[in-house]
């Protein structure tokens, strides 16, 4: 496979990576700000993404900060929030079309180094403080959003199960923040978080396209200012126990029913038996030819979905089903059995080597976006462990199946969080 | 085999049509590490009612027949085809739209396996009546699911109230009754009536060498058999030129109401001389309009009535076609009264040239964008060839388009009886 490369600059400032590659027509630029996530500021971090995208400086409202993007061949960009193990990290990202593609234009790439650095460092201010009327407008739109949380339910399912799981630990901090805290929040201390960010933040840069490193170099010491002092170290995660299990249940006018378990496997990034729990998860719940899928779906019928997915950066794994609700002990109980039987050495060799190839299949794809570039790098820097795409490939096909089932002994359930029908499956729960 | 240059963005597809009717598309790229194939039939949920193959007489199937065929193809005597896929590390899928039915696949290794497994399955059915019944569980499930889910509702509400009798307004997936009366004749009926070759398209894009991956897929192809490709006489009923009803509400278990305005197209705006430049005409009109850029988005979000952005869908096909804008609001009956007044005003609007070249790059910023992702070209390929086009003439029709035909063609889009306005409110309101 080709190697990608991250040629990383280490500026007083902020950490430059640069990753070339002549897969994509387009040049993507990342600029990634993490701190750890607290309860405090949290609701004020949520906030802020929507707030520097309504206008800048220059750019004084939404239509003309787009207007700008428009003129600079549909660049798209997005600025969002989001949690990474018990980190909070916001992202500006910004994807636009690379000129060699374009006859008129040399110095897009510029134009789009000019931008980031217009939106991060010249927001719209009135007195020292972001926009009143905005941020009030905001604060609006943000309630609206966590309002509606509870209409997809299977994010809402998610996330009851983390309030439940992590109460008492940092992961448990809802990421979008809290509707409580919102009254609190004006221009002012809106402003205080967003200085913090911009000067205290821990902050790396992905330049990812076909463009050479040294002119990147030079248009972000031209053209990108900011200023930083004392950058915050990142954070890694506490490791509770899991003790007994606990099991939450609510009802809400719904036709299917979502069951989803959460588990502690205490493994992270830079633990060695990494590889194997991906191996694990693979053959418990992240393919269709996993055990979960072949079990709760296609020999029993219970349900559309069934799935796991492991949290890196945390230490935990999740399963995820949706199901008839009067299905829920049977559902229950298969998809308890299928952990046991991976405990119990129950793994073919064919499950084995197709987990692999899927592992690495699906890594394969992800280094074919350039997001999924830019993630899976920046996953190393939250994970504090440098490693190639290569390394990665083979590490999972080293793993043994005896390592598969250490790990699945590992893994414990901690809470089963169900979600279902007022009147269907709640005499069962 | 002939080369089709793609002069804009420097890459080069093969395309060829064998004896048995089936037409092959290579696009042969070496940079990306995966292989992504599609092998398309143009048949949908739309094509319910037609003369099967060497039959005069017109037969209509249940709702949803052509969903529930996409999954049965997948199982077969001596087992399940994914597990086949899953043994050399790649990752299958199916879907179905209004118009076509697809089987993909993305693979890292194994690509001509691969291919031979992707023909040979969708080339070979196998269904019993003890499989068919087994199947309705699953997608009862998956019914069941998007009835939970308000965007999907909102969408297909919106285009049931636009269509009378135009199967379009009937969701895909069908009915959890309609879907009880599928049988294995049915399927079978489908099947050699809608799969044979000439109906069909396969596209591969990605690492491979194309004289070769066409010899193996001659090979294969000449191994088999198959009748004359038919005529297919289809019937889409007898279609109003108006809308359904101008008004529809649907009441949900849900905290954040939704609306959506929908425009019908008038049946001369979809002849095939037309179609693309109309297409992208209700691109740009959407995006100069109501984009995050555009003058009526912002004065929705100045008003309070849209929460976060919106939700712009267009759709031209040969039978049917419409454009969307939908939101959370707050207010559904005010956003639906102020969309249709800024619909209205179009017709009267004098738009600058300078808005309009703006837009025009956008739009060449966003097809240079197609090219990141294999996915994106393969499904144009078979989307435009299914209409009877080349896929390449969007880039000349954008460069051609001006704004005083631009303007023009806005005159003949929308009057009063084109649009329909459909609601998703919370229970007891």
């Amino acid at each position: 496979m080709n190697t990608l490369v991250d040629n990383q600059i280490d500026h007083q400032d902020y950490q430059l990576h640069m990753i070339p590659t002549t897969k994509f027509k387009t040049n993507t630029i990342a600029l990634k700000f993490a701190r750890p996530i607290e309860r405090d500021t949290i609701t004020n971090r949520a906030l802020l993404p929507f707030v520097l995208q309504k206008g800048t400086k220059n750019f004084p409202s939404e239509r003309e900060l787009r207007l700008e993007l428009d003129r600079l061949y549909g660049a798209k960009f997005s600025i969002n929030g989001a949690k990474k193990g018990e980190n909070h990290i916001i992202t500006l990202t910004l994807d636009l079309p690379n000129e060699k593609f374009i006859d008129a234009e040399n110095d897009l790439l510029k134009q789009g180094v000019q931008f980031l650095q217009e939106v991060v460092a010249n927001p719209k201010l009135i007195d020292q403080a972001f926009d009143p009327d905005l941020v009030a407008k905001e604060k609006e739109t943000l309630e609206n959003k966590i309002n509606s949380i509870v209409d997809e339910k299977m994010q809402y399912a998610n996330m009851r199960l983390v309030d439940e799981m992590c109460q008492d630990e940092s992961f448990g901090i809802r990421s979008h923040g809290y509707i409580d805290d919102l009254d609190s929040i004006d221009g002012t201390t809106l402003y205080d978080t967003y200085q913090d960010m911009i000067k205290h933040d821990r902050l790396d840069i992905y330049v990812v396209g076909d463009v050479e490193d040294e002119v990147v170099k030079q248009l972000f010491e031209s053209e990108f200012q900011l200023a930083r002092q004392n950058p915050v170290e990142i954070k890694e995660a506490d490791q509770a126990d899991a003790d007994q299990v606990s099991t939450i249940s609510e009802a809400q006018k719904v036709q299917q029913a979502k069951l989803h378990f959460g588990y502690r496997t205490k493994i992270t990034y830079r633990d060695e038996n990494y590889p194997a729990l991906q191996v694990f998860n693979g053959i418990f719940g992240g393919f269709p030819h996993s055990k979960l899928f072949l079990n709760v779906r296609e020999k029993h019928s219970l349900a559309y979905y069934a799935a796991s997915r492991f949290e890196s950066h945390k230490g935990l794994l999740f399963v995820f089903s949706g199901i008839a609700p009067e299905k829920y002990e049977e559902a229950k109980d298969i998809i308890m059995k299928q952990h046991e039987s991976i405990q119990e050495g129950n793994i073919s060799d064919d499950e084995l080597e197709q987990t692999k190839k899927a592992i690495i299949h699906s890594l394969k794809e992800t280094l074919d976006r350039s997001r999924g570039i830019i993630d899976w790098h920046y996953q190393q820097v939250i994970g504090g462990k440098q490693e190639t795409n290569q390394d990665v490939i083979d590490a999972i096909q080293a793993v043994t199946k005896d390592d598969v089932i250490k790990v699945a002994n590992l893994v414990a359930l901690d809470t089963i969080y169900l979600l279902t029908s007022e009147d269907g499956g709640a005499q069962d729960a | 085999m002939h080369e089709i240059d793609i002069p804009k963005v420097y890459e080069t597809v093969y395309h060829k049509q064998l004896d048995n009717g089936l037409d092959i598309y290579l696009y042969p790229k070496q940079d990306v590490e995966k292989t992504f194939a599609i092998f398309s039939t143009n048949y949908g949920s739309i094509d319910q009612s037609f003369s099967p193959i060497n039959q005069k007489e017109m037969v209509t199937v249940p709702d949803g027949i052509a969903h529930f065929l996409e999954h049965k193809m997948f199982e077969k005597e001596d087992g399940d085809v994914f597990q086949q896929f899953s043994e050399r590390g790649a990752s299958a899928n199916a879907f179905t739209s209004f118009t076509e039915t697809a089987y993909l696949f993305s693979s890292t290794t194994e690509i001509e396996a691969n291919v031979e497994t992707l023909l040979d399955f969708v080339q070979n059915p196998y269904f019993t009546e003890e499989s068919v019944e087994k199947e309705k569980g699953i997608i009862e499930q998956e019914i069941r699911m998007y009835d939970d889910q308000a965007d999907w509702r909102l969408f297909f509400g919106t285009i049931d109230s636009m269509y009378r009798h135009h199967p379009v307004r009937i969701d895909i997936a069908g009915t959890v009754e309609s879907i009880n009366d599928i049988t294995a004749d049915d399927l079978y009926t489908c099947y050699n009536t809608f799969y044979h070759p000439g109906n069909m398209q396969l596209v591969i894009a990605g690492q491979f060498d194309p004289q070769q991956m066409m010899r193996l897929i001659e090979q294969n192809q000449n191994e088999k058999s198959f009748d004359i490709p038919p005529e297919i006489d289809r019937d889409y009923g007898d279609e109003p030129i108006v809308v359904d009803q101008s008004e529809k509400t649907i009441k949900m278990p849900i905290n954040t109401p939704k609306c959506m305005v929908g425009i019908k197209e008038k049946p001369e705006a979809l002849e095939p001389n037309v179609l693309l430049e109309n297409d992208l005409i209700r691109d740009l009109a959407l995006d100069i309009y109501f984009s995050k850029s555009g003058l009526h988005y912002e004065s929705l979000y100045q008003e309070g009535l849209v929460i976060d952005s919106l939700r712009l869908e267009y759709m031209l096909e040969k039978s049917f076609g419409f454009t969307a804008i939908g939101a959370s609001t707050m207010e559904p009956e005010k956003f639906g009264q102020r969309v249709k007044e800024m619909l209205h005003s179009i017709k009267t609007d004098q738009i600058d040239q300078d808005a309009f070249e703006r837009v025009k790059k956008k739009k060449y910023g966003e097809l240079l964008r197609e090219y990141n992702n294999l996915e994106t070209v393969a499904s144009n390929i078979i989307q435009y060839h299914q209409l009877g086009l080349d896929f390449r003439d969007v880039f000349p029709t954008l460069e051609q388009l001006t704004v005083d035909r631009f303007q023009e063609k806005l005159q003949s889009w929308i009057d009063e009886d084109q649009i329909t306005v459909c609601s998703i409110v919370p229970e007891g309101e």
